[in-house]
């Protein structure tokens, strides 16, 4: 790990002016940028801990029925506060499906929003990677490549982001307020991570010395609440990422959907919210059909970026299978193995 | 330039002096306080050996940096038994051969106490191995961690309901 500056500033704005430096990074838990130092992937001349700066750890019920989300509530704690869990529940699920007990004990919610991929040529100091080394070139083109993206990738990069969180969160509207030398701001989470294009290096809309103080929910986003999940396929059971995952949530009235609402994590650079998917599902009937036909729609742009066909087809089905869950309903309590697809649940169409 | 650093380990209050910004709490429990049954496994957050309880919450000591948690209270496994009365948790590991060379037990036992203090798992083996799943063990004593910690947290329950009656 190379050495570097460290600052533990007293306030937000102290905190923003000190990060704005060249080279400098944000410390909170640490759980990917140490893994990253260490590994000489990251080098900050400057790390700035933002973990002892107060109010941004508080999870608030806002007046017109939102969340307020600090940025350094930790997943675990999020998870398993009971008002979020039980009006949230696809977001509780996604949180619990990643990493493992010690890490979602530490791991704060900006951090998740801001992880890095884990593409193996990323992590590899010795592999051209244009995101660690721009116009480097990238060795995942051509090199093993089954878990790489298969939407919204570009010659110059075919990573995907991590987040299970951030899949929930961009189907359900989540917003991200962020502090920064010009004061508050804020941006859809649709609209904060960037697609790689030429320039894989910006990876979100944060301007240097930006912070993400909180992420908020929208009232609206809880009254999926009693039909909404989060399935995730991984390599291993547990402590894995996702080859792919699907957020699903509805809202039913009268054995109808009246609304969805989709998103996919492990296919792109960003999370995938599938816009044209919902729209047909809204007003359809529970029908194991209609949910193919929203898969179809939401894997319609795919198109693999190397040994990776298959994660196509296994992404609509996992949609498939997320809309049924969905429908099924909301578990009263949490899965043993919270977003396994090889739980069964009484009356669901297996896709 | 130093970096003064307060912690509270095992009960005891102590202020340690660092000349490094670097330093890991697990390295600072390792190298500068004696305190070696914490474990340097993979280093990097994977495998669950260095794992403590930082501020009531099982954490991986080795990405977390010591000068950041100035002021917070960690619990070792140096620190689990009374006297020469081991901890529920460790019994268990002992009773049921929750391991075969030892080197990932000091983490194993931190997270299931860690786990059961959660109070999720109930006494489902799929939440136990869930919960457990941040700990790795390549030996493969895997059945008998699983009947530990179910075993523990049987203990550990009707020792609190007898403290309320």
């Amino acid at each position: 790990m190379n050495n570097f500056d460290y600052i533990r500033p007293a306030t937000v704005q102290a905190a923003v002016v000190a990060a704005s430096e060249p080279g400098a990074a944000y410390l909170a838990a640490g759980t990917n940028l140490l893994d990253l130092m260490k590994g000489g992937v990251t080098r900050p001349r400057r790390l700035v801990d933002i973990t002892h700066l107060p109010d941004l750890d508080r999870i608030e019920e806002l007046p017109d029925g939102g969340v307020r989300i600090g940025a350094l509530v930790r997943n675990a704690a999020l998870a398993r506060n009971p008002s979020f869990a039980r009006r949230f529940p696809a977001a509780a699920e996604a949180l619990l499906s990643g990493a493992s007990a010690q890490l979602r004990n530490a791991a704060t919610v900006g951090g998740n929003l801001l992880q890095r991929t884990r593409c193996a040529y990323f992590y590899d100091v010795a592999s051209a990677c244009n995101k660690r080394n721009p116009g480097a070139g990238c060795d995942a083109r051509g090199g093993d490549n089954r878990l790489h993206a298969i939407m919204g990738w570009s010659e110059s990069c075919i990573a995907t982001h991590p987040s299970d969180f951030c899949v929930p969160l961009v189907a359900l509207d989540a917003v991200v307020e962020i502090e920064g030398g010009a004061g508050r701001r804020e941006i859809s989470l649709e609209m904060f991570h960037r697609l790689p294009g030429d320039a894989p290096e910006r990876e979100t809309v944060l301007e240097p010395g930006e912070m993400i103080v909180a992420v908020r929910l929208p009232q609206e986003a809880a009254r999926f609440a009693a039909h909404s999940r989060y399935v995730k396929v991984r390599e291993r059971t547990s402590y894995a990422f996702a080859v792919v995952s699907a957020a699903a949530a509805l809202r039913i009235e009268g054995g109808t959907i009246a609304e969805a609402r989709l998103a996919l994590g492990g296919v792109a650079l960003k999370p995938w919210r599938a816009r044209e998917a919902e729209r047909i599902l809204a007003a359809a009937p529970i029908d194991a059909s209609i949910f193919r036909r929203a898969a179809e729609a939401a894997l319609a742009e795919a198109k693999p970026s190397g040994d990776n066909g298959f994660k196509i087809e296994l992404a609509r089905r996992i949609v498939v299978r997320a809309i049924a869950l969905a429908a099924a309903g909301t578990p009263e309590q949490m899965p043993a193995l919270p977003a396994s697809p090889f739980a069964t649940v009484a009356g669901v169409i297996h896709g | 330039m130093t970096f003064s650093t307060t912690l509270t380990v095992n009960g005891v209050t102590r202020t340690i002096q660092l000349d490094d910004p670097r330093v890991t709490l697990l390295d600072l429990l390792r190298e500068r306080l004696d305190l070696t049954g914490t474990k340097k496994g993979c280093d990097r957050g994977q495998c669950g050996a260095c794992t403590v309880i930082l501020d009531g919450r099982r954490v991986n000591s080795c990405l977390a940096l010591a000068v950041s948690h100035d002021g917070a209270h960690v619990l070792t496994i140096e620190g689990v038994a009374d006297g020469n009365r081991l901890h529920p948790v460790q019994e268990a590991f002992l009773a049921h051969d929750g391991l075969q060379c030892g080197f990932c037990t000091p983490g194993q036992i931190m997270s299931a106490i860690g786990l059961i203090n959660e109070g999720e798992a109930y006494d489902d083996p799929e939440r136990v191995r869930e919960g457990m799943s941040g700990n790795l063990c390549r030996c493969g004593a895997y059945q008998g961690i699983t009947q530990a910690v179910l075993d523990a947290q049987k203990v550990l329950e009707a020792a609190r309901s007898q403290e309320v009656a």
